[in-house]
């Protein structure tokens, strides 16, 4: 069962290896696996139409861990529900391994903000869900239900601390547990891709660093493509690898840059002067983007 | 342990006002003179009801039959209009004003229709039970079905879930404590309907038995007719209660949780 887990895990052997040195991983000699090509989109129509995003280009390898920032309703989620095909572009590309997205079928794990596990379900037959739907899994999962694919949601609930609760169900845990759910319910399938929005958003912040550290070694185990949408500038530099900035509406990326500080990172070292530094800069970006210093937006004077 | 306690309290509360209404009936019967004609006692109604099991009995059998018949027939036409309009917006907005125009159109009303196209009997008792059970289930599934949240279809659809998948898999499981709530509703609204039709226009159940009972102002089986409807009605609601309380146990279950 681990069998299968371990896997995918060869074949980006030679990042992992840049990752330890501090190296960044920008560097690819192969396609970007998700390119944005000038895409923007529009809701509504005439008047009342509202641009959500700008004309905007961006460029993900395969490995990569980005973590999206910007001011509140600036697009980051628009830009996620693009790549998992839930939205369509009013102009522009969005192109999957060199192709049109939706031509290569690509497996997508998908976590939010607060847990979507369903109350009816175990803990267990939540993480299992993806395994009912997504093929090659999916003819196989009346056969392997309660074999190799309970075993590998097992295996998965222990890696990320919640051994031994798989019977439970969600409404029994912990927001904390239930995020953990969560993210193993969006990697089970083992997903070429992985969207996060805003999954830690809810958490208190001791739970949301215990989470941090989980998602960090999920991530270096697996080295699946992550795209984090997030509004916390520390969770960003601890966990991207590249950090894209957004501007206020509409949308447009305004800085991408790389993070290079060494894996597995710690909790101490985003107290550190260099992470800080990266965090302020980050935070003036933003307060930019916002337009303004970020005091006067609510009252006036 | 204070939850049982509490549980055996409420219990205990709810059965003393039952058998105090009935005490208090009695005496109200005996202390004001009123003739067993107008309203016969408790203990007169139960010594009928004794007394007249044989003849009640083949007609309380067939009023459970048609109930049931047509209640079976109101859930699965209520569940696939519920599903139906629940799934899809446009669906939901174009039914909806009709629905609750039919739905307010009261279903006994519909009966001397039902007469006039199948003739007396059991067709238009079984017809009348299903109809007035199909809009409670129709309104609940519906709803339980298109409020479904958005970011659950998110992840089902990243998930290149299709439009089954997800029916089955998020809106179905997820509409079932509506569903039952509508179950509950609609069984004793069947009942309504049973009675109402065989009332009306039938030589058998309760409904009849009760009309033949009244015009030869035998009042205690009359009586005792209602007591079978409200035993029956009580029964079923249990059932249903329990059925829910095991399928959707999930949705009522929230105050447990360790958080």
């Amino acid at each position: 069962m681990s069998l299968a887990l371990a896997a995918v895990a060869p074949v980006h052997d030679d990042d992992a290896a840049a990752h330890k040195s501090g190296m960044s991983p920008l560097v690819s000699h192969t396609r970007p696996f998700i390119e944005f090509e000038k895409v923007s989109v529009r809701f509504g129509k005439g008047d009342r139409q509202v641009q959500a995003l700008a004309e905007t280009s961006l460029s993900i390898h395969e490995g990569d861990f980005v973590a999206l920032v910007g001011p509140s309703g600036c697009g980051k989620s628009t830009l996620l529900k693009l790549v998992g095909d839930l939205l369509k572009p009013s102009t522009g590309h969005v192109f999957v391994g060199g192709r049109e997205l939706g031509a290569t079928p690509i497996r997508i794990g998908m976590a939010y903000q607060n847990s979507t596990l369903l109350p009816w379900l175990t803990i267990r037959d939540n993480v299992m869900l993806p395994l009912k739907i997504v093929p090659p899994f999916r003819s196989q999962f009346r056969a392997k239900r309660r074999g190799e694919f309970r075993d590998r949601a097992e295996a998965l609930l222990a890696q990320v601390g919640l051994a031994g609760f798989g019977d439970k169900f969600p409404w029994q845990l912990s927001g904390g547990m239930m995020q953990r759910a969560n993210l193993c319910r969006a990697l089970v399938h083992e997903p070429d891709l992985l969207l996060l929005d805003e999954p830690f958003g809810a958490l208190d912040q001791f739970t949301r660093e215990e989470l941090w550290q989980i998602m960090q070694e999920l991530w270096m185990a697996k080295k699946t493509t992550v795209l984090l949408v997030t509004h916390d500038l520390r969770e960003a530099a601890f966990l991207g690898n590249r950090i894209c900035v957004m501007s206020a509406r509409p949308g447009r990326i305004l800085d991408d840059s790389p993070v290079s500080f060494a894996r597995p990172r710690t909790i101490d070292m985003t107290y550190e002067p260099d992470f800080v530094a990266l965090n302020q800069q980050l935070r003036r970006l933003i307060v930019e983007a916002r337009g303004g210093t970020g005091i006067v937006q609510a009252g006036g004077h | 342990m204070d939850g049982i306690m509490d549980l055996v309290r409420r219990k205990s509360a709810s059965i003393a006002l039952i058998i105090g209404v009935f005490v208090f009936w009695e005496l109200a019967c005996l202390v004001g003179g009123i003739s067993d004609i107008v309203l016969p006692r408790p203990t007169q109604i139960i010594a009928s009801l004794i007394e007249y099991w044989p003849a009640i009995q083949p007609h309380a059998a067939q009023t459970l039959f048609t109930t049931l018949v047509g209640f079976a027939i109101g859930v699965v036409i209520g569940i696939l209009f519920g599903v139906g309009i629940g799934s899809s917006r446009l669906a939901y907005d174009t039914a909806y004003p009709l629905l609750v125009g039919i739905s307010s159109i009261p279903k006994v009303a519909v009966v001397p229709i039902f007469v006039l196209w199948f003739g007396a009997g059991t067709v238009p008792a079984i017809l009348t039970a299903a109809i007035i059970s199909i809009f409670p289930i129709v309104v609940n599934v519906a709803t339980g079905i298109a409020t479904v949240e958005p970011e659950l279809e998110d992840v089902m659809k990243t998930l290149k879930a299709s439009k089954w998948d997800i029916l089955w898999n998020v809106s179905l499981p997820r509409s079932m404590p509506y569903f039952f709530a509508s179950l509950k509703v609609a069984v004793t609204l069947a009942f309504v309907g049973s009675v109402v039709a065989e009332t009306v226009a039938s030589n058998r159940g309760i409904g009849n038995m009760m009309m033949v009972a009244s015009s030869t102002f035998n009042v205690p089986l009359v009586f005792a007719g209602l007591f079978i409807l409200a035993g029956l009605g009580v029964g079923l609601y249990a059932l249903f209660s329990i059925a829910e309380s095991r399928v959707t146990g999930w949705a009522h279950r929230k105050d447990l949780a360790v958080t």
